[in-house]
């Protein structure tokens, strides 16, 4: 049994631990929360040039990494940073694009790794909430192709994608798992309408209604929702690695501000009720973090025992996410809600991961029933 | 033991129903039910209706213009408005200012100040905390300095909420720094529009500016805007601190949000059924329930024993911890009812006169701000941390 990272990981998280620390600046933060795309052109080129898209897919792939622990050295060291940068969406529609796609559908692979091409998964309906088999978008074949009709609903990076991965139905009824495929669609597409906007965690997302759009079909018809499960299971491991990130970056920021923090005579830090507070933060920090290693080390295993490990992970990842928010700003006091200082946007971006990819009533209840099955 | 209204009280909440029924703007009301922001307009239309009925000042005597409503009436008037999703009283003037004026201030400083405050002629803000006094508010620093007829103002106040609508600021002062710290300081009115004075908006978490920073730099301001004695301010002050938290348990905010947050679960779909069926949730739901319903009674405990003319000690302290517990639990529930909705920060949408159109169903938008800002309710007002230092003191004797 070893928990150290290995010797290429170590040399990676420091690397970007300092990249992201000199590109991820208070002045980066305000420009991307007030800009139009919710990310830094200058950070994503910089990640791009470090390696850090391609240690999201294995050799095969054109990468240099793609194993869970790539995916949660990378992801938390976003988090610490608070970045924005939407390389999520390169774990789920890249990581589909991947596994299903034919070869000259893999070629865009190479333009994302190096920085060129960026994606999103259109997966979320209106009325899906968290359910991955309830699709209601219905594909269409025609001609050699397919048109597609719906809606999609939070499409993080939406507007700023050029290849959008988007679930539909061939057949079967709502929330069936059989009949679900997967198609490409270009930015700009006929009969795509997409309104951006910027969310809580400072990305940007779109509500996405398709009418009639021409779609490519990625892989076979019908057959998609165990990969999508796949691609949901890492970028799972990849969100709770970053909320832990983030939760890490939140418990840094209030030990500070204890110590710093005057008041009655005496650093606040000194008083017992807040030390012991603070230690339990930390505690249940550390519990995400074994949370995170349990699902990133599981990420190959079989379908019953990943799923298993993506449900526990995420439920715990989002209570710890709910008590280190309230506490931290709690500890700090009026200063921990203004904008100016950096905890507002870590915060929200932190709470908003328990929006993505299933929240933890949702994880909880998923897991009573694995667990039953 | 008697857990039932008397008739009389049951008539009053009926003349209150019928009077919001009547009075109260749906314009209004719909702003407030769907968490859209208020306008310095919609306050004093509010209060001016208010006012013409003679129900603004629910907690002063009858001879100030006030209702001369004992606890319990004004627990019936609160849980009405907020019910009928009226906007709250801006409880500057009525609530903060009113009754340490009434209790301290001179003769002709009740005179001018009360109709004012009434006719909404002044708008007034706090300016007690500064940058290093929050939770020790007695290590205040802001300075007046007595000059001839005048006090001359130097510092800084912060978290001054709806500073930027505001005409007049009451304010702690330094006038002594012998003794204790708490031994050397007033009550001072300020006007905002004196020369000196400069405020700056604070954007908070939500995206919303509604407390403001406020300098003083060489503010004149005459001695006769000085309340009660000099360097007694600190008594005044905790006199008011008691009156702020007398409406503190907030059961009636509670209440709505609880129902709001009801109607959302029946809205929202989860795996094919009403969120309001999945018995997780439905649990969770239940458990803030359950604490509210026992709250409410406890700070019914508390309203009639002040009815009786007991004043609310270290009760008060009680009432705010749990009370803004259970509200914060309510709203990060509401956040978490509205699903990848909540994500969407399209503060546009809830501005006044807005016409971009919210993302999602228009009861998601407001969640995560609601649930972000009113992280203010455990801040502010006594942090909940003073409130249990005070009941270890207080009740405990620790």
């Amino acid at each position: 049994m070893k928990f150290d990272l290995t010797e290429e990981r170590q040399m990676l998280q420091d690397g970007l631990r300092r990249f992201m620390r000199d590109s991820w600046d208070k002045s980066t933060r305000e420009a991307v929360l007030d800009g139009d795309t919710g990310y830094s052109s200058e950070a994503w080129q910089g990640l791009a040039e470090m390696g850090v898209i391609g240690a999201l897919f294995t050799e095969d792939d054109g990468g240099f990494g793609g194993a869970g622990f790539d995916l949660s050295v990378v992801f938390e060291e976003l988090g610490r940073a608070g970045a924005t940068e939407p390389l999520l969406e390169v774990v789920l529609a890249g990581g589909l694009i991947a596994r299903r796609g034919s070869d000259d559908q893999k070629a865009v692979l190479e333009s994302v790794i190096a920085g060129e091409t960026q994606l999103a998964f259109a997966h979320t309906e209106p009325a899906s909430r968290y359910d991955l088999d309830r699709v209601s978008t219905e594909a269409t074949k025609s001609g050699d192709g397919f048109t597609l009709s719906g809606r999609k609903a939070v499409v993080v990076n939406g507007p700023n994608a050029d290849h959008i991965v988007v679930s539909a139905r061939t057949s079967g009824e709502v929330a069936d798992r059989d009949g679900i495929s997967l198609f490409v669609v270009k930015k700009g597409a006929e009969g795509m309408d997409l309104r951006g906007y910027r969310t809580m965690a400072g990305s940007h997302a779109a509500e996405i209604a398709l009418d009639n759009v021409q779609a490519e079909l990625l892989g076979s018809e019908g057959d998609a929702f165990d990969d999508i499960e796949w691609a949901v299971a890492r970028a799972t491991g990849a969100l709770s690695a970053e909320a832990l990130g983030l939760m890490e970056a939140c418990r840094k920021l209030t030990a500070d501000y204890l110590k710093q923090r005057t008041q009655f005579g005496k650093p606040i830090g000194k008083f017992q009720a807040l030390q012991f507070r603070m230690a339990d933060v930390l505690i249940e920090i550390e519990q995400a973090r074994s949370a995170v290693i349990n699902l990133c080390g599981n990420l190959d295993q079989p379908r019953d025992l990943r799923e298993r490990h993506v449900s526990a992970t995420k439920q715990l990842i989002g209570a710890v996410a709910k008590l280190v928010v309230e506490e931290s700003i709690q500890m700090h006091g009026g200063i921990g809600m203004t904008e100016e200082y950096d905890l507002a946007h870590l915060t929200r971006r932190l709470t908003m991961c328990d929006h993505r990819l299933g929240d933890t009533t949702y994880h909880l209840s998923r897991f009573t029933r694995l667990a039953a099955a | 033991m008697d857990l039932s209204y008397t008739d009389e009280q049951n008539a009053f909440r009926a003349e209150v129903r019928a009077f919001l029924q009547e009075k109260l703007p749906e314009r209004l009301s719909d702003k407030v039910r769907l968490g859209h922001e208020l306008t310095k307009e919609d306050h004093e239309e509010w209060h001016a209706i208010l006012n013409e009925k003679g129900w603004l000042a629910g907690n002063w005597p009858k001879e100030h213009g006030g209702t001369g409503w004992d606890a319990v009436e004004r627990h019936i008037f609160e849980e009405e408005t907020t019910q009928a999703h009226a906007p709250r009283i801006v409880p500057f003037g009525i609530n903060m200012l009113g009754p340490v004026l009434q209790k301290f201030g001179s003769k002709e400083q009740n005179e001018y100040w009360l109709p004012r405050i009434l006719n909404g002629d002044d708008w007034w803000c706090q300016g007690y905390s500064e940058p290093g006094a929050g939770s020790d508010l007695a290590s205040l620093k802001t300075e007046a300095v007595r000059d001839g007829d005048h006090y001359i103002v130097n510092g800084q106040k912060t978290w001054t909420t709806l500073g930027q609508y505001a005409n007049m600021i009451f304010c702690l002062v330094r006038t002594s720094k012998n003794g204790k710290p708490q031994e050397g300081i007033s009550f001072l009115l300020i006007d905002m529009d004196d020369p000196g004075i400069e405020v700056r908006p604070i954007v908070l978490i939500d995206g919303g500016a509604e407390v403001n920073e406020v300098w003083f730099k060489d503010v004149k301001v005459p001695v006769e805007n000085l309340v009660g004695e000099e360097n007694k301010g600190w008594t005044y002050a905790k006199y008011l601190l008691t009156h702020e938290r007398t409406n503190i348990a907030g059961v009636g905010f509670a209440n709505a949000a609880l129902e709001n947050l009801k109607r959302i679960a029946r809205l929202e779909m989860s795996h094919g059924k009403p969120l309001i069926e999945d018995p997780l949730f439905a649990a969770k739901m239940a458990q803030v329930e359950i604490a509210l319903m026992a709250m409410a009674t406890t700070n019914l405990r508390v309203v009639s024993k002040a009815a009786e003319g007991q004043a609310p000690g270290a009760e008060s302290s009680m009432l705010k911890i749990k009370g803004t517990e259970i509200r914060q639990e309510i709203n990060a529930l509401t956040r978490e009812a509205v699903g990848p909705y909540a994500m969407p920060f399209v503060s546009e949408a809830l501005e006044p006169g807005s016409n971009t159109e919210p993302v999602g169903p228009d009861y998601a938008l407001p969640m995560t701000k609601t649930y972000f800002n009113n992280r203010k309710l455990s801040i502010y007002g006594g942090s909940n941390e003073v409130q249990k230092t005070i009941i270890s003191k207080a009740i405990l004797e620790l």
